[in-house]
């Protein structure tokens, strides 16, 4: 497994345009092939939600090439797409739980790639999935919340929920579309410290999309800054200078 | 490696799902048993039906002369029942709000509005029909009392809802119940009575076509004789004429709820 | 500033004048129509004394007649309504699916479903009744489709609305995870639709009973036709036995679905 996780996931010339003519994304070259937490910075509307779902195909994008797992997304579809879906996580701003369901169950459906409809139905998860839902909700602190519903919690706690469902797919990849914009400040650090265990833990990289620059600088081994659909910085997060985030952002007067 | 141990399922099955199941399973084939449906008898009813089918197209609309005199005579139901009884609903519904009125004048109301709501307007209609005889009258009276049933209780639960403060205002001013209605709670609940109205001017439409099968006149009556006299593309034709005006009187109740709201 | 108001007011203008037009056509429509239509002034005077009538014949019910005819007819009654309500869901459930925008994402295939939703609306149950009594003869077969084609355009168009209303963040999650179709529609709409899907069921399965007990008039089974044959020979004492019966049963129905209703929320 340590072997093939080198090069795990490589964008190749990434174009994407949601109307012809207005390209969002413009050429878009990266390599994640170490673990741990990769910050993608830059400003509101340049295309970070759009490159994170470009990735796992929630959006087709207009053209290159995404590989992973030595396939080309780009290039599968339905089943196949699928079973490479599921490894790849992702994390939402909003959660995006099944409110209805129970914690545990909100886990167990990280699993749904890997069994069939009427099990799903069913319920019939696996003896071992049980044990690495139970497990993993231990791990994130909500061990007593497991048959509660979603809905009952607060948004810290279903962010974990979140977090740990990504996590139940066995992911070779996370993605995290602004985990902790809709979160307080203390909150959002436990839970950028809860992405960074985790991706650790299981050797990862996790991509996470963020507005909080020091934040980021906090958790990241390497930080890539975005902007007018260009990659503009990708290093590591001390490199980062106050002339990187002007040209990141544009203007000054929001620095001091 | 320490021993894992297993977490219990924590689904516990249980057997509400299954003996839901199995109830409907129970109900449906006691059900058929009963009343004696079959497969065998199913599958004879699907040959007629193709057969009827092909009887019913293409529609026939040579006889259009019936068909307008029914249409008309449709919409004289639907266009006078609406108006008599939205006209009579406003009173009665605001006889039975029990903010405006005393419990001894809303109690009675509320009951006579119960009674015209919990019958299908159908046997409203066949009484009617009994007691004033075929034609266009017992249509008219059955979706009078039909209207007077739905929409009477909306008005009143919308006055009901009212903010009594400005009824309290006017109050103070000296003004009399009259100048109280139509100044501190009309205005509160137009554009909402618009809406009820426009819906019961809808589905009076829908049902003018459907009381004649019982004799009470309008499209329907025509259509039930064709359907006696085995005339199965001239139903087709009736049936083509009640979908497109269904659909003309939603549209035009759409425009004029547009206008009012 | 000016030319805004300017604006407003003509807009309103126009609203008043739209207004206006809707009163000027709705007052020529009745008066239109009162004037034309096919009623014998005599006819509607003596209106209060037929129906008074009417009444007192229909006094005192004939409970004798319940037990032998009356009860079984009644269950008939609500087998139709709730075998109607069960077949309707075969078909209105796919319906559904098809016609929400956010399942199938293809306006055609929308505008498919909506087609079939419409027309089964637009067509009353005891017409659909005089239809299937044409196909299957007179008997209850005639009488639980004629519920269960009725029902589909309004059990369908209702779900397809709440289906509309979900949340699409929860279902881009699971597609994010890899499941299928299938699953996806299991573990991310149904447990989103499930409360309104029963309520929806059970709303239209209240309606239904009240529709199955006229459905005998045309010969579709069930009470309607033990109120058409004591209509026919005059009985009024039976008469109102049914009627009685049939109103007690649809209060029952309504409760009851208040209270499950009250005890699922
Ligand atoms: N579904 C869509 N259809 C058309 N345009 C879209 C769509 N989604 C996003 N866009 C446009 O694409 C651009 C990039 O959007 P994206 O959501 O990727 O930005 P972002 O970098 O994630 O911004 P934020 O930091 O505010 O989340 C924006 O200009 C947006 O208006
Ligand atoms: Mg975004």
């Amino acid at each position: 497994m340590a072997e093939s996780q080198q090069n795990y996931l490589q964008i190749r010339n990434l174009n994407h345009e949601y109307e012809a003519g207005k390209p969002i994304l413009r050429g878009i070259d990266l390599n994640f092939d170490q673990p741990g937490i990769i910050a993608i910075i830059g400003p509101s509307g340049t295309g970070k939600s759009t490159l994170l779902r470009c990735i796992n195909r929630l959006i087709n994008p207009t053209s290159g090439e995404v590989l992973f797992d030595n396939v080309d997304l780009t290039s599968v579809e339905g089943k196949e797409l699928r079973r490479h879906r599921r490894h790849i996580g992702m994390v939402f701003q909003e959660y995006n739980l099944v409110e209805r369901l129970t914690v545990i169950e909100n886990l167990l459906t990280g699993r749904l790639g890997y069994m069939s409809a009427w099990n799903a139905w069913r319920r019939n998860y696996t003896q071992d999935d049980i044990n690495n839902a139970f497990e993993l909700l231990e791990m994130v602190g909500l061990k007593d919340f497991a048959k509660q519903r979603a809905d009952s919690l607060s948004g810290g706690q279903r962010q974990r929920v979140g977090i740990a469902r990504a996590v139940m797919q066995d992911p070779y990849v996370l993605l995290a579309d602004e985990p902790t914009s809709s979160l307080d400040p203390k909150t959002a650090v436990e839970i950028m410290e809860l992405m960074d265990t985790l991706a650790r833990r299981k050797n990862i990289p996790a991509l996470v999309n963020i507005h909080d620059v020091s934040l980021a600088q906090r958790f990241a081994v390497r930080m890539v800054g975005m902007s007018g659909g260009h990659v503009v910085y990708d290093g590591p997060p001390e490199g980062i200078t106050e002339d990187h985030l002007k040209q990141i952002y544009g203007g000054e007067s929001w620095l001091s | 490696m320490a021993v894992v141990k297993d977490y219990p399922n924590p689904f516990e099955r249980s057997p509400a799902n299954t003996i839901g199941v199995i109830v409907i399973a129970a109900y449906l084939i006691y059900a058929a048993i009963d009343m004696d449906l079959s497969l065998a008898r199913f599958l004879e009813g699907l040959g007629h039906g193709s057969a009827l089918l092909d009887r019913m197209f293409p529609p026939n609309f040579t006889r259009w002369e019936l068909l307008l005199d029914g249409l008309i005579e449709s919409m004289q139901i639907a266009i006078i029942s609406s108006v008599v009884g939205i006209f009579m609903s406003l009173f009665i519904g605001l006889f039975a709000a029990r903010n405006m009125m005393p419990a001894w004048v809303s109690s009675p109301t509320r009951v006579i509005i119960a009674l015209c709501r919990s019958f299908h307007p159908v046997i409203i209609a066949i009484l009617f029909v009994k007691a004033v005889g075929f034609g266009a009258l017992a249509g008219l009276l059955t979706l009078i009392v039909a209207s007077i049933g739905f929409i009477a209780k909306l008005f009143a639960e919308a006055i009901e809802e009212i903010s009594f403060k400005q009824v309290e205002a006017i109050r103070a001013t000296g003004a009399s119940f009259t100048s109280i209605v139509l100044f501190a709670v009309l205005p509160q609940v137009f554009s909402r009575f618009i809406g009820f109205s426009m819906y019961q001017l809808d589905s009076n439409l829908r049902n003018s076509t459907m009381v004649g099968i019982v004799g009470a006149g309008g499209l329907g009556g025509t259509l039930f004789s064709a359907f006696q006299r085995f005339d199965y593309d001239f139903v087709t034709a009736i049936l083509l004429t009640i979908i497109a005006i269904i659909l003309l009187g939603e549209f035009l109740s759409g425009k004029v709820r547009e206008i009012f709201q | 500033m000016s030319t805004i108001n300017h604006q407003w007011e003509r807009f309103t203008f126009q609203k008043k004048l739209a207004r206006f037009a809707v009163y000027l056509v709705t007052v020529a429509a009745f008066l239109a129509s009162i004037r034309t239509v096919d009623v014998i002034p005599e006819f509607f005077y003596d209106a209060p004394n037929q129906i008074s009538d009417m009444f007192s014949r229909m006094w005192p019910l004939d409970t004798a007649f319940y037990p032998i005819t009356v009860h079984a007819a009644l269950m008939e009654t609500l087998h139709i309504a709730t075998l109607g309500t069960l077949v309707t869901l075969i078909f209105a459930v796919p319906l559904a699916l098809l016609n929400a925008r956010n399942v199938v994402a293809n306006p055609v295939v929308n505008w498919i479903s909506r087609f079939f939703l419409v027309s089964s609306r637009s067509v009353n149950s005891l017409v659909w009744a005089l239809l299937f009594v044409a196909v299957f003869g007179p008997g209850v077969i005639a009488g639980v489709l004629a519920i269960a084609f009725r029902s589909v355009g309004f059990i369908g168009k209702l779900l397809a609305e709440a289906i509309e209303e979900i949340n699409m963040g929860t279902i881009e999650a699971l597609r994010a995870t890899g499941a299928s179709w299938a699953s996806v529609l299991i573990k991310g709409y149904w447990p989103q639709v499930k409360p309104a899907f029963f309520s929806i069921v059970l709303f239209r399965w209240d309606i239904n009973v009240r529709e199955s007990a006229v459905l005998g008039l045309v010969g579709a089974g069930g009470i309607g036709v033990v109120l058409n044959d004591a209509m026919n020979l005059f009985e009024w004492q039976k008469v109102s036995m049914v009627l009685f019966s049939i109103f007690a049963v649809v209060i029952l129905a309504e409760i009851l679905v208040v209270q499950i209703r009250k005890r699922m929320i």
